[in-house]
């Protein structure tokens, strides 16, 4: 490896590193603004120059210089420290002094760094620059003038987000920030440019002037609000969720979430269950203590014998479901985890994992996306396939509804006939999916809904090799965070129970216990409904019975994202009114119908799940494509007809769980994309 | 005779439009002479004579201009064409010669396109013309025509060398004219100077290998291989070889544009070819000897001066593009300058901080220097934050804009502090003259 000296001390280093990150390697900070890992290199703002030997007598900006063998760079002479002096001086002219109500003050990185490398006085005297106000919608709060124009913001929508939607107009000293004719900003990961932006022009329009970051206390958590499993910071005060902020996970979202994940979490606030209810003779539901709601509980599933359904829905921790398996398991209950209907559970654990892992879209070459809309379903891993895409290393085709997924695709069809006619297809993308030497069949929930659409799939394993050595090409891509969870259990019907679809049919159960389901029809079922769950969504409307369990940021629970990976999110706050987290919820009820399950305590039941199936216990591992072959060619069954045109089970982004939809950043981010309500409003 | 270059010796030979600009014209004049003999001599031919030749860039950086052409990939690799592109965004204040090539001798350019293009292996050549070079661009496009018409380009041409010329009318940004900024705009962005590295020769227009010469560079290059390099470098002094188009402007009886001999005297070059200064040589105050981006010197540098690079580098100016910009004793310098600050502040295109800020910054405090209004210490905190912006920027334009006010402080500081005295001395309530008082 070629070496520098970074101020005459040796770095050994890679070829293709630029001198920032060398100097980096040597421990040495490089102030910058514009600089940013994963977007392009702009070298605009100026701030990162050093001196470097051999070159120019003048100081270079070491973010887009090539680091070369046997270079000396030097971070500290007073040519670099005056340029450095220099650059700060001319940002802050015309930034305004603005601090004590800029809502990035504690964490503006303007502030931290004319701390470091600013003038101790100003020597401007002429008026500061005012930029005129901009809009960029209901998640981004603009304050053009504190802009410093390092275009961060410009490079993330146009590279990774995929829209051209924010851009620089004019030039010398007018040079503004902004979106089309003051457009909101589309994307599905639009708010990142808040995270992004080095200053306090872009800050986050729900949060805003809620609170100081040194208030906040700093919660490392996992998200729940796709199948994705994002890494995320939660920052509460008190009671209550402030703020939901990317956490670093190269393996998984890099440092990007979705707007969703950022900002459902106002949902946490609203339609919540604080108090267990019950329905009266009049058909209203009124409060009643834990103990009676738990005695009309046990009364109802001791008198309905096998005759019981447990669904779990979308948002559930594998603590809860495994609780519910252990006390309605033995009692002959129909267990449901795939409220949508998917028909995966039945075949290898790695026939419901996306095998490739996230990670490895980097590796594939070709795509083929059946059934689903990947950006609205995951917009942090639609992301990787754009990047793989803009690399120019990937080829992409969809069977099913298609849309804008920002990049290029050929259509393909929409149904398990254009599946299976893969095969013998002639159209450019069967070649280069023959062709291809890292292929991934990324299957959506849309094509999973009958046996012979899955079957369809399951010929696409023999006929196009997905799985060979070191490569699995098999990803389901699932939009609910539980589902992995669930299945990886099994928590689906046993042989002869019913599914989720049966249960609610009429006369489909005698008592059917909703753990915070709420995606489903029960408008025919005549069960005794049991809600355990956060919101008052369809699944408590319904309900004869509501118990109040937790949200994700108010307990500890262990969550497996579509990749098999099993991840662990924290509490963050406590829950609401007197709910209880739901698995204890579970345990009480177990108490009063005198099958008391073995565990007290969260550590307890988490031996246990991990005993019964040892997958949970790999926390932060995802399987990957395991080097052991598996069988995904007999998935499904031929001889069941499809159902034809597969739809995308995501319609509406902003309004795919019960947080989401009590949200009121979402219900107008929802409106806006759905065009009932126009930007200028 | 006047001045030193014989009419024999020229290259622009219709500089002033005397002569018919077209086809039949031009090949009068000798253009179009001999390209095919040309191309067929090869490369590495054109480039060894253009060397000899010792021709400098006239662009304004002085780059040798066969040493460009030898940067480029010897051959055409992995299907990536080259280019050549030709500046021909001639915005800099008092310059105003390759409008007259286009106007005047457009084959001229044609010819020296095409065999630069042989040279660097290129069969595609974009011209990026200026926004307000609105009937230069109609002649050019109609020389082009006729060009093409009379197969001397295209495909199939009776020169051998596939070659497709194509004029592309900028927007009228002066950044437009930097190398890297020209060619963003050329394919369809915003004009922003790129990061260098990578240079164009390496990734230039489309990420492909591209040279980007200035229009009289190219011009010359057919007539030099013609009459040899060494009657080319037969004029002017060592590393300042050759003739250039000189286009005096200011205080001159007669501002004109002339093609003469490098390192040519200035007292020369003004009295042979513009009358003298306006009032006599004893009214000569100062010279902008190179474009607006040059810092200006003094009267008393400018008896014996040779005009060229190294002997104006040596004044701490430059020859740039060889607009001499004359100002006599009637000149208010700093009014002058405060004017070009406030050119740089517009055009300066917004990307990188230091120009951004500075270049708005110096224009203020350059116009409050005018009036007399601004303060004595303002004077050292303009100079530091002129080296602030100097050198600290992606492209020259920082530099380009700190120039003319160093040059003005060094020579003429006093005429500033005098402004600033005299503006202060009737006014008493002149809130920096209590200031003084009080410190």
């Amino acid at each position: 490896m070629p070496i520098a000296k970074v101020n005459g001390v040796e770095v050994e280093f890679e070829l293709g590193m630029t001198v920032l990150q060398v100097a980096e390697l040597a421990g040495e900070e490089i102030p910058r603004f514009c600089y940013h890992e994963r977007l392009s290199i702009a070298g605009n703002c100026r701030m990162c120059l050093v001196e470097v030997k051999p070159g120019p007598p003048k100081p270079q900006a070491s973010c887009a210089l090539p680091a070369a063998e046997g270079q000396e760079i030097f971070t500290s002479t007073p040519m670099v420290k005056k340029a450095r002096e220099g650059v700060m001086e001319f940002l802050l002219i015309n930034h305004p002094l603005d601090c004590p109500i800029c809502d990035q003050g504690g964490e503006c990185d303007l502030q931290d760094q004319s701390l470091g490398y600013g003038r101790d006085d100003t020597r401007y005297e002429e008026n500061k620059r005012a930029v005129e106000e901009k809009y960029m919608g209901p998640l981004i709060k603009t304050a053009m003038t504190r802009c410093i124009q390092c275009t961060r913001c410009v490079r993330f929508i146009t590279e990774i987000a995929g829209n051209s939607e924010i851009g620089l107009i004019s030039r010398g000293e007018d040079v503004e920030i902004t979106t089309y004719l003051n457009a909101a900003v589309t994307s599905e990961l639009s708010a990142n440019v808040i995270d992004l932006c080095p200053v306090g022009a872009l800050t986050s329009r729900p949060y805003a002037f809620e609170a100081r970051p040194w208030e906040l206390k700093k919660t490392e958590s996992i998200d729940v609000m796709d199948g994705l499993g994002s890494a995320i910071r939660v920052d509460s005060r008190g009671l209550a969720v402030l703020r939901v902020l990317p956490r670093v996970n190269d393996d998984v979202n890099e440092e990007w979430i979705s707007d969703k994940t950022r900002y459902a979490v106002d949902g946490l606030q609203r339609q919540r269950l604080d108090k267990p209810m019950a329905r009266d003779a009049a058909g209203r539901l009124r409060p009643v203590s834990w103990g009676e709601a738990l005695d009309i509980a046990a009364a109802k599933i001791k008198g309905a014998g096998s005759k019981i359904g447990v669904i779990a829905g979308d948002l559930q921790d594998a603590e809860s479901m495994k609780a519910a398996k252990d006390l309605f398991g033995p009692l002959g209950a129909s267990l449901d985890c795939r409220q949508d209907g998917s028909g995966l559970g039945d075949g290898p654990r790695e026939s419901w994992l996306f095998n490739p892992t996230i990670n490895g879209l980097d590796q594939a070459d070709a795509v083929l996306i059946v059934g689903s809309n990947p950006r609205l379903e995951s917009p942090v891993l639609n992301a990787r396939i754009r990047r793989q895409w803009m690399a120019g290393k990937l080829t992409v085709g969809v069977i099913g509804q298609g849309g804008d997924l920002t990049y290029d695709y050929e259509h393909l069809g929409d149904d398990a006939a254009a599946v299976s006619g893969l095969a013998k297809s002639k159209s450019e993308f069967a070649k280069a999916f023959k062709l291809a030497q890292r292929p991934l069949l990324l299957i959506g929930q849309g094509a999973l809904l009958d046996a012979g659409s899955l079957a369809a799939l399951s010929g696409l394993v023999k006929a196009f090799n997905l799985v060979r050595d070191g490569w699995n090409g098999w990803a389901v891509l699932h939009t609910a965070a539980s589902r992995v969870g669930g299945l990886d259990m099994g928590f689906v019907p046993a042989a002869g129970g019913k599914t989720a679809a049966d249960l609610v049919k009429k006369g489909g159960a005698s008592v059917l216990v909703l753990l915070g389901a709420d995606e489903l029809d029960l408008s025919k079922s005549d069960a005794f409904k049991i809600y355990v769950g956060t919101h008052g969504d369809a699944g408590a409307h319904a309900a004869d019975l509501i118990l109040p369990g937790a949200a994700y940021t108010e307990k500890d629970g262990l969550y497996v994202n579509t990749e098999g990976r099993v991840q662990m999110g924290q509490r963050a706050v406590f829950p609401k009114g007197v709910a209880k987290e739901d698995w204890a919820i579970l345990r009480a009820l177990s108490e009063r119908l005198g099958s008391a399950l073995p565990y007290d305590s969260l550590d307890q039941i988490r031996a246990k799940l991990f005993a019964d199936h040892p997958t949970f216990g790999q926390i932060d591992y995802a399987p990957g494509s395991k080097p052991s072959s598996v069988d995904l060619t007999k998935l499904g069954d031929a001889k069941v007809a499809s159902k034809g045109g597969y739809a995308n089970m995501v319609t509406s982004f902003h309004l795919t769980n019960p947080i989401a939809r009590a949200s009121v950043t979402m219900a107008e981010c929802s409106a806006l994309a759905s065009g009932t309500k126009m930007a200028a409003e | 005779m006047v001045g030193i270059l014989e009419d024999k010796d020229r290259i622009f030979t219709n500089l002033y439009g005397l002569h018919d600009w077209g086809l039949e014209g031009a090949k009068t004049r000798g253009c179009w002479n001999g390209v095919k003999d040309m191309l067929d001599a090869g490369s590495g031919w054109i480039i060894e004579n253009l060397k000899a030749s010792g021709m400098r860039g006239r662009g304004g950086a002085g780059f040798p201009t066969g040493l460009k052409w030898s940067f480029m990939p010897k051959e055409v690799k992995d299907g990536r064409p080259h280019y050549l592109v030709v500046n021909a965004d001639e915005s800099e204040p008092g310059t105003c010669k390759d409008r007259e090539i286009m106007r005047h001798d457009p084959h001229l350019l044609i010819e020296g396109c095409m065999i630069a293009s042989r040279s660097m292996l290129a069969h595609a050549c974009y011209i990026y013309i200026r926004g307000e070079y609105v009937q230069e661009r109609e002649r050019l496009e109609a020389a082009i025509k006729q060009a093409y018409e009379a197969k001397l380009i295209g495909k199939n041409n009776v020169n051998g060398w596939d070659f497709d010329c194509h004029v592309h009318h900028g927007g009228g940004a002066y950044i437009c004219g930097e190398e890297t900024a020209l060619l963003e705009s050329l394919e369809g962005k915003k004009g922003q100077p790129r990061l260098k590295p990578p240079f164009p020769a390496g990734a230039g227009l489309y990420g492909m290998p591209t040279t980007v010469n200035n229009v009289e560079s190219i011009a010359a290059a057919g007539t030099i291989l013609r009459r040899g390099a060494g009657w080319f470098a037969g004029f002017g002094r060592p590393n300042n070889l050759g003739t250039k188009l000189f286009c005096v402007s200011g205080h001159v009886n007669l501002p004109c544009n002339v093609e003469e001999a490098m390192s040519i005297p200035f007292r020369k070059l003004i009295e042979d070819h513009c009358g003298g200064v306006r009032g006599g040589w004893g009214n000569l105050k100062a010279v902008i000897p190179g474009g607006a981006s040059v810092p200006m010197i003094p009267a008393s540098a400018c008896e014996d001066l040779p005009m060229d690079f190294d002997a104006l580098r040596e004044l701490k100016s430059g020859l740039g593009t060889a607009a001499v910009i004359v100002m006599d004793k009637d000149t208010d310098l700093v009014r002058a300058i405060a004017r070009l600050s406030y050119f740089y502040k517009h055009e300066s295109c917004g990307q990188c901080t230091p120009c951004r800020e500075g270049t708005g910054w110096m224009w203020r405090v350059m116009e409050r220097m005018a009036t007399g209004e601004a303060e004595m210490k303002e004077i050292d905190t303009l100079l530091d934050v002129t080296t602030q912006v100097e050198g600290h920027t992606i492209c020259a334009l920082g530099d380009a804009a700190a120039w003319p006010i160093q040059g003005l402080f060094r020579h003429f500081r006093g005429e500033v502090e005098d402004r600033i005295t005299s503006y202060r001395a009737g006014k008493p309530h002149v809130a920096g003259h209590t200031l003084v008082a009080a410190e």
